[in-house]
């Protein structure tokens, strides 16, 4: 039988090791699985490469795994947001490695990773920094730089529902980089507002196939980030 | 460098007007953050445009009313806002398909400084100690059918910011068609910059002295 249920949180990133390359999904606060980040802290494996669009905001989910300093490079495409308090100080004083990816490029590259294709070539970037030292080709007349793929040992992400087989539907724009970060990981660790009976998501509008997912595991109320960032709490509470 | 103490040209709601104006029916839109975001309220009676925002919702609609924000339905600034009846949510490598793809019409941006070719750089003034952040200028430049910049024609000091050649890092070569400044309306050209529109009390000469880049008149 297949059953990818897991109980908890903390069980679920149990064999996250130092050193590893973790995706998290998540747009700012919008989708940011900030019960999986937060048992990752309490599990405190060090020196990770994180994906992420962002760097989390104010002091708790992924702002406070960078402070806890168990981030060792963030690959990003926008890493000061309003909320961004965390890592811009940390940055500014050469304590955190950073690689900008402009934002379509960044799902790009995760969706390549996911799909065994092991670099593309796109036209965004060309002629700017941001392709120095990359690859350029001209096909049918235009320029385009090389990209590569980029896959992770871990993916946490949050979605609305689950079954257990793993199969996921979203919420609204919460939904961002979930589902190509699902396919580009070794582990694809999920917390999932509502875990459902095989059967109860129509297989016409399952978002991620089950075949991508390892682990869900329900947190029914999960916190709101922003909330939490207004109200200016810190994780560890 | 000029004295820009009088008062003259087009106020910001003018200018996003002058770009709404030329979003025709049909079209599907892009907008960046800050003043590109006023043009979807001053698209015409009458036109059906859908809006794009990058982090994954076609048919974006207005704000919230206050109390009703869903933190799960944000917009590219991180601004809650609603989704329209027919609107649709995908992911990220879908919404960049329709990005880079070519299948958005228009895409309206700010800008610190604009090349006489349509070069754009609106994302970072290269300070070594500013961090860096991209999002998804890169990808809207490189990819949208149509690129209007909305900005002020010269910058709080008075540079212009329609210049020869930028200085800035750019976010994509060669990729503006349309300028709307305060003070006037410029096409991106294969033979220039071309004045389309002035605003009230704006010369050639006025408009020259505040352009780095040589502007040309159609005939």
């Amino acid at each position: 039988m297949i059953n990818k249920i897991i109980q908890t949180p903390a069980e679920a990133v149990a064999d996250v090791f130092d050193g590893a390359t973790v995706m998290i999904s998540g747009f700012g606060e919008a989708g940011s699985p900030i019960e999986l980040i937060h048992a990752l802290i309490d599990k405190g494996a060090r020196d990770l490469v994180v994906i992420s669009n962002n760097t989390g905001s104010g002091h708790v989910g992924l702002a406070a795994l960078i402070e806890n300093r168990q981030v060792r490079k963030m690959i990003c495409s926008f890493p000061r947001s309003t909320n961004s308090k965390v890592f811009p100080e940390l940055y500014k004083r050469g304590e955190i490695e950073l690689e900008l990816v402009p934002q379509g490029t960044l799902a790009e590259r995760i969706r390549a990773g996911g799909a065994g294709i092991p670099a593309f070539f796109t036209p965004t970037s060309v002629g700017t920094p941001l392709a120095e030292g990359k690859e350029v080709r001209e096909f049918n007349g235009q320029l385009f730089v090389m990209e590569h793929a980029i896959r992770a040992d871990f993916a946490l992400v949050k979605c609305r529902a689950a079954d257990r087989y793993g199969n996921l539907v979203y919420n609204k724009t919460a939904r961002n980089f979930g589902p190509v970060m699902c396919t580009a990981a070794v582990t694809t660790i999920v917390q999932a507002r509502k875990i459902v009976e095989p059967g109860q998501l129509d297989p016409e509008t399952v978002v991620t196939p089950g075949i991508f997912v390892k682990r869900v595991v329900e947190v029914s109320n999960p916190a709101d980030e922003s909330k939490l960032v207004a109200e200016e709490r810190r994780y560890p509470w | 460098m000029v004295s820009n103490a009088e008062k003259i040209g087009w106020d910001v709601q003018e200018m996003a007007r002058k770009v709404a104006l030329d979003i025709p029916d049909g079209a599907y839109v892009n907008l960046g953050i800050g003043i590109p975001e006023m043009v979807s309220g001053l698209v015409p009676e009458g036109r059906e445009v859908i809006y794009h925002t990058e982090n994954g919702l076609l048919g974006m609609g207005p704000l919230p009313p206050a109390g009703e924000e869903d933190p799960e339905l944000i917009n590219a600034g991180k601004k809650c806002v609603t989704a329209i009846p027919g609107a649709c949510y995908f992911h990220h490598a879908d919404s960049f398909t329709m990005i880079r793809g070519k299948h958005i019409d228009i895409c309206v941006l700010g800008a610190l400084q604009i090349s006489e070719s349509g070069d754009l750089a609106n994302w970072s003034t290269g300070d070594e100690k500013a961090i860096p952040a991209v999002g998804g200028a890169m990808d809207l430049v490189a990819g949208v059918k149509t690129i209007y910049v909305i900005s002020k024609h010269v910058t709080k000091t008075g540079e212009p910011k329609i210049v020869k050649s930028c200085t800035y890092p750019l976010t994509g070569k060669a990729v503006v068609d349309r300028i709307y400044t305060d003070l006037a309306i410029i096409d991106v050209t294969p033979k220039g910059l071309f004045v389309r529109e002035m605003a009230p009390g704006v010369t050639m000469n006025y408009l020259q002295e505040r352009t780095e880049a040589t502007l040309h008149q159609y005939e």
